[in-house]
């Protein structure tokens, strides 16, 4: 029964994501911190900050990505053998999907209407730079303790912060990082 | 049959060799699509993208059930939806069932306390040139600023900012249409 709750908490959960997730990537960590990390408590920020690690290394957007992740985790954490987790797993990722799916069809079925239509353009006006906010919100969210250790930390989040501006590719730097942090720490 | 199948297989391609996320897709599904495949016309798949983008959920996600939609119908987004989520969802399984074993492990700990700072750096990188593709202006940049204090501190959900900006958007539009019927 408990793992049933769990299921449908879940499921809850990364549907709301994937029905308020606008804006793409990063513009979506919030709103996952916000229903992960602080209402449901599944895992701690600095877990979180790991998901985001693993996610900017691996194919596939970090919605999806959080989704088949803490799907596994929140289950397996729990107490319940790891074969619930990959159900739990299969659960969210279907959640966090179907609010695009069920929206997309009805989209394509009335493309030549949505198109430039003035409605969605309006809402789009705010919406757009709010979610600038969001994504900055994003970054400052993970400006923890747990993250930010000492001031190698800040030499780090420098260094990869120039490096990113000027296009270098993001996985070198998160291996390059992994590295510098091995030697130091 | 034939024809999902294709669907499915384009998109787990696209899914398994892309990184970091749903904009990397974007170049490749249009070659896959448009150039070789021939099924959208080059603007007809810059329209779609930009309802795409304008619609919750990962771009790469929307894209494939538009595009498997659009040739196939319902059953053809199901297929290249779940193209394209296949790959991920298999990667990141695996990495779950190993990292929650390993987490605890001293040089695990260690190399992810450099990669934390960099994870923040790479969110920060692309806000300049992001807001600017947003429209972000000196005149409309309260709306950011007045989200990411919400958001940051104090702690509202971020379901809410996107209803009130919705809100705000449409609203805003209707009276600046009553405005012009007068």
């Amino acid at each position: 029964m408990e793992l049933l709750e769990l299921y449908l908490a879940l499921f809850v959960a990364f549907f709301k994501i994937g029905l308020f997730g606008f804006g793409g990537v990063y513009a979506m960590l919030p709103l996952i911190q916000h229903e992960i990390v602080e209402t449901h408590q599944w895992m701690t920020i600095s877990d979180f900050t790991d998901i985001v690690a693993i996610s900017q290394t691996t194919p596939g957007p970090i919605a999806f990505n959080s989704a088949t992740y803490i799907g596994y985790s929140a289950v397996t954490e729990m107490g319940f053998a790891s074969g619930y987790g990959v159900v739990g797993s299969a659960i969210c990722t279907f959640a966090v999907s179907i609010p695009s799916l069920i929206l997309m069809t009805l989209a394509t079925a009335f493309f030549f209407r949505l198109k430039n239509n003035p409605w969605i353009q309006s809402a789009l006006s705010v919406l757009k730079p709010a979610i600038i906010g969001l994504i900055a919100s994003a970054a400052l969210i993970l400006i923890t303790p747990y993250n930010f250790i000492d001031y190698k930390s800040w030499i780090i989040f420098g260094a990869v912060l120039v490096a990113s501006i000027k296009k270098v590719d993001p996985i070198l730097l998160i291996f390059l990082s992994g590295l510098t942090g091995f030697i130091l720490y | 049959m034939k024809k999902y199948w294709e669907l499915f297989l384009i998109f787990f391609k696209i899914g398994a060799f892309t990184f970091g996320g749903g904009y990397a897709m974007i170049p490749l599904i249009r070659n896959e699509v448009v150039n070789k495949k021939g099924w959208l016309e080059e603007d007809e798949f810059m329209d779609m993208l930009a309802i795409a983008q304008s619609m919750p959920g990962p771009i790469s996600l929307n894209t494939a059930l538009f595009v498997g939609n659009k040739r196939l119908g319902f059953k053809g987004g199901l297929f290249s939806g779940a193209g394209i989520i296949l790959p991920s969802f298999v990667v990141i399984l695996l990495i779950a069932m190993v990292f929650t074993q390993f987490k605890e492990n001293p040089v695990v700990e260690r190399v992810f306390k450099g990669i934390r700072p960099a994870v923040v750096a790479l969110i920060v990188a692309p806000l300049l040139s992001l807001g600017k593709s947003a429209g972000v202006r000196w005149k409309n940049l309260w709306i950011p600023v007045v989200v990411e204090l919400a958001v940051w501190q104090l702690s509202i959900s971020p379901i809410y900012i996107v209803l009130a900006a919705i809100l705000l958007g449409v609203s805003h539009f209707i009276y600046l249409r009553k405005g012009v019927k007068k």
